[in-house]
């Protein structure tokens, strides 16, 4: 175990792919000379030449487009899009030729490709580049999307997605990139589409991905300080596949859930959750589903009102609270 | 029109069965009228009319149970029918016999979700299908009572998808039970507190086929009922232990025989002078005639009262009629009561009043040759004693000595072993020295 | 799936030769009655129903299929549009399996999960047909960076059409093959409409080839109703893309129908259909050839009757083809099986409820 940040552990991962696996080579905007926008790429042109390590202009539909052509010869592209927000452009190519291509050709051709991209707002970054639009991603049958919420997930699942033959989109978040935890030293894949158990508990669970999932536990650790309650903490990490056993399992078991989540509520991933919880746990509910996400509005810049806006570690101990409150946990 | 509906008569009963009907369609029926009898969890009671008029019809036949408030039968008014009233009188079809109308309003007495708490809105819903109209300020909250119980129809709830599961699998009612979620809603730590009625019938049947152990289904009456969910609270979320001590009884046995001698007819049993040593043991350590309590950070409730119930077994199945008062009652006094008591339960004619408050129990087996037992804790109170049988043992000096087993179980919560150690040493002493009980 | 290349990059290729033999236009004439009798038949089998969805014919284009599928080595990749039948026949795919997708059975070169929008098939390197106006154009752009990253020999043909020119896709692809030195020709298919829009109303330089200039990238226009015209047009635009210049060429010819089999085109006048008609490229290649001697009335009849023959073999192929079983439905969702990848039907609950009513 070393510790590691999660923007080195995301530059481990990479290089070792890179070194491992000659068909694995990067392209993106500003990831070379550069170095990266977030610098998870920083020295790799340095050490694995410019064939390797692409440059591109801006143009997220063709260079995302290509990737996806390229994997199709057999060519295991990583893309980075700067923020998800600019994904948007690349929409078509992802939702239309990556997460089509093996199916509507009865399965003749894959696509090997990944695409890294970071989500996340409360940087002052303003409406158009504070979204989370993983949902878009997570709807798509043929895509496999995953979140991790550490270092350690974040090396071993863009490991994973890197060996896939699927096109996996691995949800990077900028408030994550700093923060830190220890990394194994082997170069083992966590497996797509399984949910990990971040933190036991029975009083309630947490479910969340991502950033939430890290709020989440410091949530779980307050509220075992101050109020005594034992959540379980559910870290989705995959959101398509989507481990709708392992929430279920946890519901089963302490009786209701609150769901974190950066995206806004409204047809959110913590929709679909609360959905798998009522048709999987329906009998064991002992209170409504509470989701936090955030508010319905085009992120604003001003900090107070950005602040506002985002889903807070407060807001989630409130919801869990007034939740328990509801089943009489807390009286 | 108005309904019958099943009244409440005991304080722990949630639902009473159809002892006999006293009354037939096309009956007339004035106040004060025996209008059937209601086998309760505790006892066969009657009910009489509150208001004059025809039975029209019965709904619910003798010999079958009904949940409190549910419709039972209904009567016709005399004719004239009372005039129209924009506000009907708020009583007219609630069997509350003695409240005056703003609390009738909500329909308390024959609602179940009072049984507990009275008046909330949300239980007002579970009443009748005819319901008084409302007056002053509980019209609108009454009014959407109103909706609800015509769209849902009489009985139910508001509850958690997890509490109609476990209420089904224990075979709970939901209608009787108090619901403290938001909206009177109905979650599983009430469900807790109000216990489990019966075992899922599925349970332990063997799987597939028919089942080699031809079992006979004998169903639960209202007695095995509350025991069932009673004891199954208290055995599931009661944390209990158990200390034994024995006493040497040679001088109470030959204090017994005295009295006996002196008392003309009228005996004294052991028990009696058990019940009189109790008494003055839960005086001298009132830390266990008490009462755990949830409230705030929880508490422990001193009685300051002491009422003994005496378990009995009577054909109805286990009674435990209560001696109030008991440290304040002379031996003769609490054995003429007790026989009293028990001559009740076999009758099945106990009072609700003698069947309430105790604040320990004695469950005595000795007259069975049990030399020891251990009984379960009958919450709320916090500890109940269980007394073996005298025993012929040898006698440290030789010769023998007669000594008899008491097992005290109780509340962990409030009480500790050191405090049931003390109590059971005062007891003991009591008994050895039998002059001090009946001081 | 093709992953690696046959042969290493900038190998010497004997000169192009800008002259096809008699045998290649004999062979141009068999390629163009094929597509069109084949053609016929979709139109046919989508009026009978055996046929769903979206159908577009080549029919009018049958010079330019011709002609570019028979400039292409059989190592180079050829990604196409939705109206891909007759490249596809071209290609060598087998007349019965390009007929067995139309009908969606599980001979069809899809498996029956494309139709005719989205053929593909991995031996032939037909890169697929795209449904998406342009969605081919990128990833052609990234075959042909696969190519050059592996240092191949191949070279990507692309086909889009003459609308595609105007969609953002078309012109990041284009900046990127020509920034990256991509062994690629992006070939416009012009046949004057996208859908009932003239090129002329959609595009500020309808001379599309001309938008090459803007990445210096090579181009031409060529006569698409000449086979040969486009056969050396073609073998020129490879040449260059092997040697790392990648090439815009555009081809023009006639749509002879609708954009599709259901488009009655009625924003076309009488007389222009009819002058389309008057120029119908097969017509006018057979009457061609008749005069160069290389065709004879008995060899025109032997010919139509054997395409004619073989598309009626293709549609009784089809027909009997299997459909594919609904346990299939899950076969091709993920490459690489991952957990929790959930397979249910429409009406199947996430959670089975068992029979008993009691939750699992």
């Amino acid at each position: 175990m070393t510790v590691r940040s999660y923007r080195e552990a995301l530059h481990d991962a990479l290089r070792t792919e890179l070194r491992r696996d000659e068909s694995v080579f990067l392209l993106g905007e500003e990831i070379g000379r550069f170095e990266g926008s977030y610098k998870i790429t920083a020295g790799l042109l340095d050490e694995f030449g410019p064939k390797r390590v692409r440059d591109t202009p801006i143009a997220e539909e063709g260079f995302t487009g290509a990737a996806v052509g390229a994997a199709m010869l057999g060519l295991r592209p990583v893309v980075e899009i700067m923020t998800i927000n600019f994904s948007l452009l690349a929409l078509d190519q992802i939702v239309n030729h990556a997460a089509k291509v093996y199916g509507m050709f009865g399965g003749q051709a894959r696509v090997p490709m990944v695409i890294r991209t970071p989500g996340g707002g409360g940087q002052q970054l303003g409406a158009t580049h504070s979204q989370n639009v993983e949902l878009y991603y997570a709807f798509v049958p043929g895509m496999k999307v995953v979140a991790p919420s550490d270092p350690a997930d974040a090396k071993a699942l863009l490991l994973a997605a890197i060996r896939d033959d699927d096109p996996v989109l691995v949800l990077e978040n900028l408030a994550l990139y700093n923060t830190r935890g220890e990394v194994p030293d082997h170069d083992e894949p966590a497996p797509i589409g399984t949910a990990r158990i971040t933190r036991t508990g029975t009083d309630i669970t947490l479910v969340a991905y991502s950033r939430m999932a890290a709020v989440a536990l410091q949530v779980a650790e307050r509220l075992a300080e101050t109020d005594g309650i034992d959540a379980e903490v559910v870290d989705l990490r995959s959101l398509r596949p989507l481990d709708r056993d392992t929430v279920v399992a946890s519901v089963r078991k302490t009786n209701c859930a609150v769901v974190l989540e950066d995206d806004w509520l409204t047809y959110g991933i913590g929709a679909e959750v609360a959905a798998t919880i009522s048709d999987g746990a329906f009998d064991w509910l002992d209170a409504p589903v509470r989701r936090v996400a955030m508010a319905e509005v085009p992120l604003p810049y001003a900090k107070p009102l950005e602040t506002a806006a985002l889903p807070s570690a407060d807001d989630a101990i409130a919801a869990v609270r007034q939740t328990l409150d509801a089943v009489a946990r807390r009286r | 029109m108005t309904d019958i509906l099943m009244p409440r008569l005991s304080d722990t009963m949630t639902e009473g069965a159809v002892a006999t009907w006293h009354k037939r369609p096309g009956d007339r029926v004035v106040p004060g009228d025996l209008l059937v009898e209601i086998e309760t969890d505790k006892a066969v009671m009657e009910h009489e009319a509150y208001e004059a008029g025809t039975v029209a019809e019965i709904l619910v036949p003798e010999g079958r149970a009904a949940a409190i408030g549910a419709p039972i039968a209904r009567l016709t008014a005399d004719s004239p029918a009372t005039p129209p009233s924009p506000v009907p009188s708020p009583g007219s079809a609630v069997p509350a016999a003695s409240a005056p109308p703003e609390s009738t309003a909500s329909g308390a007495a024959a609602v179940p979700g009072a049984a507990v708490e009275p008046a909330p809105s949300e239980s007002a819903s579970a009443g009748a299908a005819v319901k008084p109209a409302p007056s002053g300020s509980a019209a609108a909250g009454a009014a959407m009572s109103d909706v609800a119980a015509r769209v849902e129809g009489p009985g139910r709830r508001a509850a958690t998808p997890l509490v109609r599961r476990l209420a089904r699998e224990r075979g709970i009612d939901l209608s009787a039970v108090p619901g403290t979620g938001p909206g009177g809603r109905i979650v599983r730590a009430d469900l807790d507190l109000f216990g489990t009625a019966a075992v899922s019938p599925v349970a332990g049947a063997p799987a597939g086929g028919t089942d080699r152990r031809e079992p006979t289904a004998v169903p639960f009456d209202g007695v095995r009922q509350t025991i069932a969910a009673r004891l199954t609270t208290s055995a599931s979320t009661v944390p209990t232990f158990t200390v034994t001590a024995s006493a040497a009884v040679d001088d109470l046995l030959d204090l017994r025989v005295r009295v006996n001698a002196a008392l003309d007819g009228r005996k004294v049993t052991v028990n009696d002078l058990l019940v009189r040593a109790v008494a003055r043991a839960l005086r001298a350590h009132p830390g266990v005639n008490a009462s755990y309590s949830p409230e705030g950070r929880g508490r422990t409730l001193l009685h300051g009262r002491v009422h003994v119930g005496v378990a009995v077994a009577s054909p109805a199945g286990l009674i435990v009629p209560v001696i109030h008062d008991a440290d304040r009652a002379s031996v003769t006094d609490i054995s003429a009561r007790t026989r009293e008591l028990a001559g009740k339960a076999a009758d099945r004619t106990l009072a609700p009043d003698e069947l309430a408050d105790a604040t320990f129990t004695i469950s005595n087996l000795g007259m069975y040759g049990i030399e020891s037992f251990t009984a379960i804790v009958n919450p709320p109170q916090g500890a109940i004693l269980a007394v073996g049988a005298v025993r012929e043992e040898p006698a440290a000096g030789g010769g023998t000595v007669r000594r008899l087993r008491c097992t005290l179980t109780a509340d962990h919560r409030i009480i500790d072993g050191a405090l049931a150690a003390q109590f059971l040493a005062t007891l003991t002493g009591l008994l050895e020295h039998p002059l001090t009980v009946l001081a | 799936m093709p992953t690696s290349t046959s042969a290493p990059r900038r190998r010497r290729r004997p000169p192009t030769n800008p002259a096809a033999d008699d045998a290649q236009l004999l062979a141009f004439y068999r390629q163009m009655v094929l597509v069109r009798r084949f053609e016929e038949r979709a139109a046919r089998a989508y009026t009978e129903a055996r046929i769903g969805g979206y159908c577009h014919l080549n029919l009018g284009e049958e010079a330019t299929v011709a002609g570019l599928a028979a400039a292409l080595d059989p190592t180079d990749y050829l990604f196409a549009t939705y109206r891909e039948h007759g490249y596809a026949l071209a290609r060598g795919i087998a007349p019965e399996r390009v007929m067995a997708e139309l009908y969606g059975r599980t001979d069809g070169v899809s498996g029956g999960w494309g139709g005719s929008m989205h053929m593909f098939d991995a031996d032939t390197r037909f890169m697929g047909g795209y449904g998406i106006v342009g969605g081919q154009v990128p990833l052609a752009t990234g075959a042909a960076l696969a190519i050059e990253y592996r240092g191949g020999g191949e070279a990507v043909v692309c086909l889009l059409g003459d609308g595609t020119t105007n969609i953002g896709a078309f012109h990041e692809s284009l900046n990127l093959a020509a920034l990256w030195h991509l062994p690629i020709v992006y070939v416009i298919v012009n046949n004057g409409l996208g859908m009932g829009t003239t090129v002329e109303q959609a595009s500020a330089e309808p001379e599309l080839h001309r938008r090459a200039a803007a990445y210096r990238m090579d181009s031409a226009r060529v006569d698409g109703n000449d086979p040969t015209a486009v056969y050396d047009a073609v073998r020129t635009a490879l040449a260059g893309a092997r040697a790392g210049r990648p090439y815009l060429l555009e081809t023009v010819s006639g749509r002879l129908k609708g954009h599709s089999v259901v488009d009655p085109a009625k924003y076309r006048s009488r007389a222009e259909a009819a002058a389309l008609a008057a120029a119908d490229p097969v017509a006018a290649y057979a009457v061609r050839l008749h005069g160069a001697g290389l065709l004879t009335d008995e060899l025109i009849a032997e010919i139509d009757a054997d395409a004619t023959a073989t598309v009626a073999a293709a549609a009784d192929f089809a027909e009997h083809s299997p459909h594919p079983d609904v346990s299939t439905l899950f076969d091709h969702t993920y490459a690489t099986p991952v957990p929790n990848d959930a397979r249910r039907l429409p009406g199947e609950p996430l959670f089975p409820v068992p029979a008993n009513g009691v939750p699992a």
